[in-house]
């Protein structure tokens, strides 16, 4: 097979078409005339984290409550290190952009006086089963948008300092798309399968984020050497124990607290309740012998029952199913938890791309939103709408008066060439799939993953950095087959990146600040005097290089300048 | 866990194959719909929704303490049926009305 390269055209690309990227899109057509083309390497109907649904707006600001309020918790809840700005940006527009996707067609549960039902503070119920077909309707709408599905991008095409396209490949024909853009809007997701999974076997991608959100995003903006924040605070999510379904869901729908094998509920020993918190209590509850860990929900009406397999039905199947398999509900028994192993997001923690305020990268015309874009945690669904709508307006004004460039083409021929020959390599003794699992083994044994309890240290890390970087030189030996081998090797090759910006990061924080998302045994404390900092990196000659920088406030409106 | 297509009631129409986003679904030399990568599904149900033929059966690996049961999905209207069959055959429906939203 040969890759034959075909130009494209377009004001504004999206990359990925999923929950921040879609958002983007229609944000663009309401407030301009510019031509919009989204790449979606699957299918915007079912893409991204919104596959199965979601099943409750957890970003929203209910009565009573205040976007102050909003950043507070987030602030709290991420140890002080958080991008205000960004949080607070995205706290005030929480509630318009729920509006807006409820106009669309989401049904989202009113009381009689036709309020939204909260669960919890900032939390809302829905039926979020069909989300995604709503948000891809809503953009097929739109006449200036352009989704091209089962297309890969792969790279941007960077010239004289600017971000003026991208590459990407189709998954059906062999074409190298090379797309220019006069502004790129990054909404890729974050990054699933770096670590060695909790069901290693044949359920391999039973996992809490999107398997096939591996990093794309961040590993190209590494490799044009835009600056990235705070991927140390990793994200490890407490879940229904082989399904890996979502225990928010019974933690705070009917209030079941988490107990361990002697029916002690132990969270409380631990502190007060943060996401990281409810997670390090449960490793350490087994650390101690007390294990298995479980939701207590023996008690519950057949009634509640019956409303929870329902609302597992409508984002995490599998659970209800294993309920019914197993011919014993949560009525009868309690649901063992456990922690998954860790992810790049920054929707949940907030690894990612170092934005100004506007949502611009370090490299001009390049924007992030979503899962891909850091420095605001708890983003959520709504958080990203409001990020990518953000990212969409700063696109919008970058684009005036803005030319499309044209990429130099010797430089596409090397990058023709470079993809080419994963279809030249002689097949060698290792599959990608191979590479793909001793990533995930280095990781889980070297840079704290579930069988460590999260736990590293910098000898350990020094291991696993040198390990990573003999896979990557392997990694470009791969032998291709059709173009669907060529993703999963793009998709490795990009993982692998994504790794070695995550072990620099988990080097660099020299405290311990969230306990499991980023445990160093070398300084098990936290150490507010030194490093209520944020990390930063920039990959430049082959090496990714550390940034201290100050934390950023509330009312700040911050720029790149240095 | 993963999805097997019964091959008899499978008609190749391939609107599973468009939406399966990990792209793991490819048409075989008869016209029908496998899935080429079992272990690469994540489970989000996407395509046992889009197949109108019932050919598409959601299992749970044994590794995650399936027993051989299986789901689909019908669709009616604003409703949308989960039709969970166990080993003995037995079957048991679970409706979810897309108007209404979730209790938790």
């Amino acid at each position: 097979m040969n890759l034959k390269t075909k130009n494209l055209e377009t004001d504004i690309l999206i990359v990925g078409g999923g929950t921040a990227g879609c958002f983007a899109a229609i944000t663009i057509a309401e407030n301009s005339d510019a031509k919009v083309m989204i790449a979606e390497k699957a299918n915007i109907k079912r893409s991204g984290c919104l596959a199965a649904g979601v099943n409750a707006l957890n970003a929203y600001i209910v009565k009573g409550q205040t976007p102050e309020n909003y950043l507070a918790y987030a602030k709290n809840d991420a140890e002080g290190v958080v991008r205000e700005d960004l949080v607070y940006t995205i706290a005030q527009k929480l509630n318009q952009v729920t509006q807006k996707v409820e106009d669309l067609g989401l049904v989202i549960l009113k009381d009689d006086a036709g309020e939204y039902v909260s669960r919890g503070n900032r939390n809302i119920k829905i039926n979020g089963e069909n989300i995604k077909p709503i948000l891809a309707d809503a953009v097929s709408k739109l006449s200036n948008v352009t989704v091209i599905n089962r297309m890969n991008i792969i790279d941007y095409i960077l010239q004289d300092g600017k971000i003026i396209g991208a590459y990407g490949f189709s998954l059906d024909t062999a074409v190298l798309y090379v797309i220019s853009a006069k502004a790129v809007v990054c909404t890729t997701g974050g990054a699933a399968g770096l670590y060695k999974p909790n069901n290693p076997g044949f359920s391999k991608h039973k996992m809490w984020y999107s398997p096939f959100n591996t990093g794309a995003g961040y590993a190209m903006g590494i490799r044009a050497g835009a600056e990235m924040t705070t991927f140390e605070m990793r994200f490890i999510a407490l879940r229904c124990k082989d399904t890996i379904a979502p225990t928010g869901t019974i933690a705070q729908g009917i209030g079941a607290q988490q107990t361990n094998s002697k029916g002690e509920e132990y969270e409380k020993k631990y502190g007060i309740p943060k996401t990281s918190i409810r997670m390090y209590s449960t490793v350490m509850e087994n650390q101690k012998g007390n294990g298995p860990c479980y939701l207590k929900t023996i008690g519950i009406s057949q009634e509640q029952e019956l409303d929870l397999y329902k609302a597992y039905l409508n984002m995490a199947p599998a659970q209800t199913l294993s309920w019914l398999e197993n011919g014993n509900g949560p009525a009868n028994e309690n649901v063992e938890i456990e922690g998954t192993e860790p992810y790049i997001v920054g929707g949940h923690t907030a690894s990612g791309y170092w934005i100004d305020t506007n949502r611009a990268t370090t490299i001009q015309g390049l924007y992030a939103a979503g899962d891909v874009a850091g420095g605001s945690p708890q983003k959520y669904v709504t958080g990203c709408f409001a990020e990518g709508e953000i990212a969409a307006v700063a696109a919008v004004a970058y684009i005036q008066g803005k030319v499309i460039t044209s990429p130099d083409p010797q430089a596409v021929e090397i990058k023709a060439r470079t993809v080419n020959d994963f279809f030249r390599n002689k097949q060698g003794l290792y599959t990608v799939e191979e590479i793909e699992e001793a990533m995930q083994k280095v990781m889980d044994e070297y840079a704290g993953g579930i069988s460590s309890s999260y736990v590293f240290n910098l000898s350990k890390l020094q291991v696993a950095k040198r390990q990573i970087k003999d896979l990557l030189e392997l990694s470009y030996k791969l032998k291709a087959h059709d173009l669907h081998e060529l993703m999963l090797i793009y998709e490795v090759i990009d993982r692998l990146y994504v790794c070695d910006t995550l072990i620099q990061h988990l080097s660099a924080r020299k405290e311990t600040r969230w306990h499991t998302f980023q445990e160093n045994a070398d300084y098990p404390e936290r150490d507010d005097a030194n490093w209520l900092k944020y990390v930063n990196s920039r990959f430049s000659e082959g090496e990714v290089k550390i940034i201290l920088r100050d934390l950023v406030k509330k009312d700040d409106i911050y720029e790149h300048k240095d | 866990m993963s999805i097997k297509i019964d091959i008899h009631k499978c008609t190749g129409c391939g609107k599973c194959r468009e939406v399966c986003p990990g792209s793991l679904l490819a048409e075989d030399s008869a016209g029908k719909t496998q899935i080429k990568y079992p272990k690469e599904c994540w489970g989000c149900t996407s395509c046992v929704k889009e197949c109108n033929f019932n050919a598409i059966q959601y299992y749970l690996g044994a590794d995650m303490g399936g027993k051989g049961s299986f789901l689909y999905t019908k669709q009616e209207g604003q409703l949308l049926h989960w039709i969970i069959v166990a080993p003995d055959g037995s079957r048991q429906i679970l409706t979810i009305d897309k108007r209404q939203a979730n209790a938790y």
